[in-house]
């Protein structure tokens, strides 16, 4: 072996070509209305608003703003719906229509992906590997709770609550929409759908497929909107049923001003989560889930492994093998299909990333950022790490909600089991060790809705999500997520 | 307040470290041998599992498909195991390894040929001196199943033959019944013999069956001086995979940083399309990178796998899909 | 008016392995509609028949226990895709078999269809409703799974050519087994038709085995057959399933007698299915 050649090995020096997905299967249009009655319509007001793709900041569409009437026509839509239509559908027939849909949006699975990108800034790999098959299988597992309803563990016959108000985030605007509306239908009630303002286009592009489908007039409604319309819903006396998926602040003030009323409540929050390092984990898988954990989905995620938590033996060497394979992350064109981290959804998440990340210098943390090259246009953060961090510092107990992510050390299970609940949220958190009994000593303690065990960011239609303490209560998913839809 | 972000390391650091002093550690006894291969980190198969298919989803198009199928062809150990051999057979396979494709002479040559120890003076007669390597099978390949003495002969005779490269097989039930000090000793014994011939072990993954024994298997061989690690003899059921591939890249990857010596790995077995050679040329790029993408460094150890890399740069080249005849059967 | 074109009449043959063999020993019987008139000369399936389905059964029942609930339940959905769109064929063929009218016989027909969508659905709810966490008084974490009983063979309901065929059949697929379905003897064909349409869904080979023939020659065979695991005893009457329930007590196997005025649809995915507890040390 040649000595002289003891340098450094280039990781990626193998350069990849572009390569793009094609958008003109979007078949984006100019602007959208609203749907709501199991048609598209103007805002009573006229009034759009604009949707850009964040990694070009060029517009995709006009997007309809609705207001206080909008909600009103919708809300009375779905309440018109659930009484003559939807509460008389047997869960035999409500089955067969979230069969239909699931099967609809994996037909039209590559249209979705294209379109999850363009508005989400998300790489075009995860909307199409994860975003949409997702979506489809949440549609297929509560399609087949429809005409099982009576074994679900809440009785015999449970009833659903009538007509749900349901505001999603925009993290993942169609997987946040499948997580709302499956459930809700097989229980059988009736949607009215609030996405996010900056990402509306596939829960539009879903209300096609609602067509396709032949799915009753009324039964879902889609009025986007910004905040006021979501406000708009919430007050909204004919709605039986809020769920909320997004920050803490708005979810405090929602549970404020429904408080008054009868309305029964979900909230699924932001978090902290703890990815939880002992020196018995398996390393390099351990590393790809660190990585995974705070920068899928360019760390807007709100279970994303925000904090690492690991063992001080094996510090140096875990830090040291992050920042080289975070390095490694291809941050770019969200469409092009060997790009791993794309663009922040907006540039008011930019500006707070950014700003919360200062913090971090300033309260004395170490700071390594990637150093890849950044697009001009679009709005873009390069993966970072912060490695010093105490409890104490700012950026170990505020949700950033970027690809930024802490550092923190612990020398025995409990100290990091008292590091780890150190938090007012109560998500996800993650725990890396080959010893079995320590892992299940350590999930049992955590305070947390989702413990992933050497691995990070599992999601599946089977398995229940959401948080405590103010990450939230109720849960997404499984048998447990039918509880939120019916009156039990 | 600046927004740059700011960099308080270089893009130099964060490739693969390689030590600048070469320091094996030494192991002086199986009870020291087994401590260090206990001490090497479990892998979670699921894990590993998923970032195969991760990586599996690269999209390797336009120039850098052209580049990468060069470098495949380049890395290839053009390999002739069967009963049936004869010297015929061999003197077809060194002229297409030589020239793979005679009408286009900018296709590069194979890194070597594989053979079997007996018909190693063959095939040194019919590449000459030229820059593919003749690559020899010995210790009683595949099985392993034979004396030290014999097995050590076996080596001896290829190496006097004229042999380049030794592809050895560690004993498998040596090392799934414990006794990894006898294997490790065979591997020294047997580079011994090559003399300057380079030593590739096969640690024959599909036996060994989970991913813990093949990251501790290929330490094993790295400490006892491979100069390759390769996946198998391609004789058995389950042959080279990206899974057990990556164990071993990242195997040699922290064995360099450890040590300073840079270990190469050959996967061998089930490798047939563009597709396959794509995916394990992406892992390498991921894992260890630029020093291992070169043929001193990794080798495919296939046969039909020549002829797709083939049809796919002609087919760049041509703009449709050609049809498998255009190319020798050999 | 009859058409003066020849049709093209079809061979109903068994299914083994995703393949579509005639009986072995070339024996065929003849099925008459329910008014008496000839209908065709469908296959006579024999203890060999029924040996080699059990292998083929067995040779893939670990495969789909391992393929993903998921998986399981798109492929029964699928099943229930192809039965839709050939929805009037299994009409006219239950309504000739069953003696009922093309009106009632589609009904049957939809009814069926939803029951495979209704199968279709449990696939990945079973663990949930019937497995769970167990809350020892120790430091274990305890759960337990429910896991398939592995191979099954069915003596389908003689009389309830379709749906109980579905039900009978489609229930101990559903929870992970395999099985081997000695169908109706008198009214095999809408048996067929579904084993032609599982060909066609993405069925594994194996997963579903249809013999046609005579209930009574091959009952025994299975009964006592021991690389079974269950059997379901719906397709014979009183007497004849005790004798049964005899020979099947030889390898311990699990037997399904039908209820009368069954209520609960649930018994027969329930039959089929074994409770598997797991315990793990917690602790640091």
């Amino acid at each position: 072996m040649d000595e002289q050649e003891l340098t450094n090995s280039r990781l990626g020096s193998l350069e990849y070509d572009p390569a793009p997905e094609s958008a003109g299967i979007a078949h984006l249009r100019p602007s959208y209305g609203l749907f709501i009655d199991g048609k598209f319509t103007d805002p009573s007001s006229h009034e759009q608003f604009v949707s850009l793709n964040p990694a070009t900041e060029e517009v995709l569409a006009t997007v309809a703003q609705s207001s206080r009437e909008d909600v009103d026509r919708a809300v009375a839509s779905a309440r018109h719906a659930y009484d003559t239509v939807w509460s008389k559908t047997s869960g035999a027939e409500r089955s067969k229509y979230l069969f239909r849909i699931a099967r609809l949006i994996q037909e039209r699975a590559r249209e979705l992906a294209v379109v999850e990108t363009l508005d989400n800034g998300k790489p075009i790999r995860e909307s199409r590997d994860v975003d949409v098959p997702l979506s489809a299988a949440h549609f297929f597992y509560y399609a087949g709770w429809a005409d099982k309803l009576g074994y679900a563990g809440f009785g015999p016959h449970p009833q659903p609550i009538g007509v749900a108000g349901q505001i999603i985030p925009w993290n993942f605007p169609l997987l946040m929409a499948a997580w709302k509306l499956a459930p809700a239908l097989a229980a059988g009630n009736t949607c009215v759908l609030k996405p996010a303002e900056t990402t509306s286009l596939s829960a539009l592009l879903l209300a096609e497929i609602l067509q396709q489908a032949d799915l009753p007039p009324g039964v879902v409604n889609i009025i986007t909107g910004d905040g006021s319309s979501g406000a708009a819903l919430v007050d909204h006396p004919g709605v039986d049923k809020i769920a909320f998926t997004g920050s803490t602040d708005v979810g405090r003030q929602i549970q404020q001003r429904v408080a008054p009323s009868q309305k029964r409540l979900t909230l699924e929050l932001g978090g902290k989560g703890a990815n939880i390092v002992f020196e018995d984990a398996p390393i390099d898988e351990m590393i790809e889930g660190i990585i995974d954990g705070i920068f899928f989905n360019q760390g807007h995620v709100c279970c994303a492994g925000s904090r690492l938590l690991v063992q001080e033996s094996i510090a140096d060497d875990v830090l040291r093998r992050l920042v080289r394979r975070m390095e490694q992350l291809r941050v770019g064109d969200p469409m092009d299909k060997n790009t791993d981290v794309g663009a922040i959804n907006s540039s008011a998440q930019l500006a707070r990333i950014r700003e919360l990340s200062s913090f971090g210098e300033s309260e004395g943390a170490t700071r390594y950022t990637s150093n890849c090259a950044l697009p001009d246009k679009g709005y873009w953060f390069a993966p970072t790490v912060f490695a010093n961090v105490s409890q104490s510092h700012r950026i170990a107990r505020e949700e950033i909600f970027g690809p930024v992510l802490s550092v923190l050390t612990f020398r025995t299970p409990e100290e990091a089991v008292v590091k780890a609940n150190n938090t007012n949220y109560g998500l996800a958190c993650g725990v890396w060790s080959e010893k079995g009994s320590r892992t299940l000593w350590v999930a049992q303690r955590l305070r947390a809705g989702v413990i992933w065990a050497n691995t990070y960011n599992k999601f599946d239609p089977a398995s229940p999500f959401g948080g405590v303490r103010e990450s939230g209560f109720g849960r997404e998913g499984g048998r447990h997520g039918l509880e939120a839809y019916l009156d039990v | 307040m600046s927004t740059a972000p700011l960099r308080l390391v270089t893009s130099d650091d964060y490739g693969v470290k390689i030590a600048n002093k070469s320091s094996v550690p030494s192991v002086g006894s199986e009870a020291q041998l087994k401590s260090v291969l206990a001490s090497l980190a479990g892998v979670d198969a699921v894990g590993l599992e998923g970032r195969c298919a991760k990586l599996a989803t690269r999209s390797i198009k336009k120039s850098t498909k052209l580049a990468a199928i060069d470098l495949a062809i380049s890395m290839i150990d053009l390999t002739t195991l069967e009963g049936a051999d004869t010297p015929g057979r061999v003197r077809s396979l060194c002229a297409k390894a030589l020239r793979p494709d005679p009408r286009d002479l900018t296709v590069p040559s194979v890194a070597a040929v594989c053979v079997y120890p007996d018909l190693v003076t063959e095939a040194r007669s019919a590449l000459g001196n030229s820059t593919v390597a003749v690559a020899s099978v010995a210790t009683a390949f595949p099985s392993g199943r034979a004396s030290l003495k014999v097995k050590l002969l076996d080596v001896t005779e290829a190496v006097e033959a004229g042999a380049d490269e030794i592809d050895m097989v560690i004993d498998r039930g040596a090392f799934l019944s414990g006794r990894v000090g006898e294997v490790f000793e065979e591997i020294v014994a047997v580079k011994e013999a090559c003399r300057d011939a380079h030593l590739k072990v096969i640690l024959e993954t599909g036996e060994l069956v989970t991913y813990d024994n093949v990251r501790r298997a290929s330490w094993l061989a790295m400490l006892a001086g491979a100069d390759f690690i390769k996946t198998s003899t391609g004789k058995v059921s389950v042959n080279a995979t990206t899974p057990v591939a990556l164990v071993m890249l990242e195997g040699v990857r922290d064995f360099a940083e450890a040590t300073g010596r840079l270990v190469g790995v050959k996967v061998a077995g089930g490798i047939r399309s563009t597709k396959d050679a794509m995916r394990y040329l992406v892992l390498v790029n991921e894992t260890v990178g630029s020093s291992w993408l070169s043929p001193d460094r990794f080798r495919l150890g296939a046969s039909s796998l020549l002829n797709d890399l083939l049809m796919q740069r002609l087919k760049q080249h041509r703009g449709a899909y050609v049809r498998a005849d255009e190319f020798s059967g050999d | 008016m009859s058409d003066p074109r020849l049709d093209v009449r079809k061979t109903y043959k068994l299914l083994i392995n995703g393949a579509f063999p005639r009986s072995e020993s070339g024996r065929s019987y003849k099925v008459l509609t329910h008014d008496g008139e000839f209908l065709a000369n469908v296959a006579q399936g024999s203890r060999k028949d029924l040996r080699d389905a059990v292998v083929a059964a067995r040779g893939v029942q670990a495969k789909w226990w391992a393929s993903t609930a998921y998986n399981r339940g798109q492929v029964i959905y699928r099943l229930a895709e192809m039965a839709e769109s050939r929805r009037d064929e299994l009409a006219s063929h239950v309504a000739a078999a069953e003696g009922i009218t093309v009106l009632e016989a589609t009904a049957s027909v939809g009814r069926a269809i939803d029951r495979i969508v209704w199968y279709a659905g449990w696939t990945d709810k079973i663990a949930q409703v019937y497995g769970g966490a167990n809350p020892v008084a120790g430091p274990f974490f305890n759960f337990s799974l429910p896991t398939p009983s592995g191979v099954v063979g069915v003596l389908v309901s003689q009389e309830s050519s379709l749906e109980g065929f579905v039900d009978a059949v489609l229930a101990p697929i559903a929870v992970g087994n395999t099985v081997v379905a000695v169908a109706s003897e008198l009214r095999p064909t809408p048996a067929v038709l579904v084993g032609e349409m599982s060909a066609t869904s993405d069925f594994p080979a194996g997963v579903l085995n249809i013999i046609t023939g005579v209930t009574s020659e091959l009952a025994l065979t299975l009964a006592s057959h021991e690389d079974v695991d269950g059997i379901d005893l719906s397709g014979v009457d009183v007497e004849q399933a005790s004798e049964l329930n005899v020979s099947a007590a030889g390898s311990i196997k699990r037997v399904y007698r039908p209820k009368v005025n069954d209520t609960d649809p649930t018994r027969r995915l329930r039959a089929f299915i074994e409770t598997s507890t797991v315990w793990h040390t917690i602790g640091q």
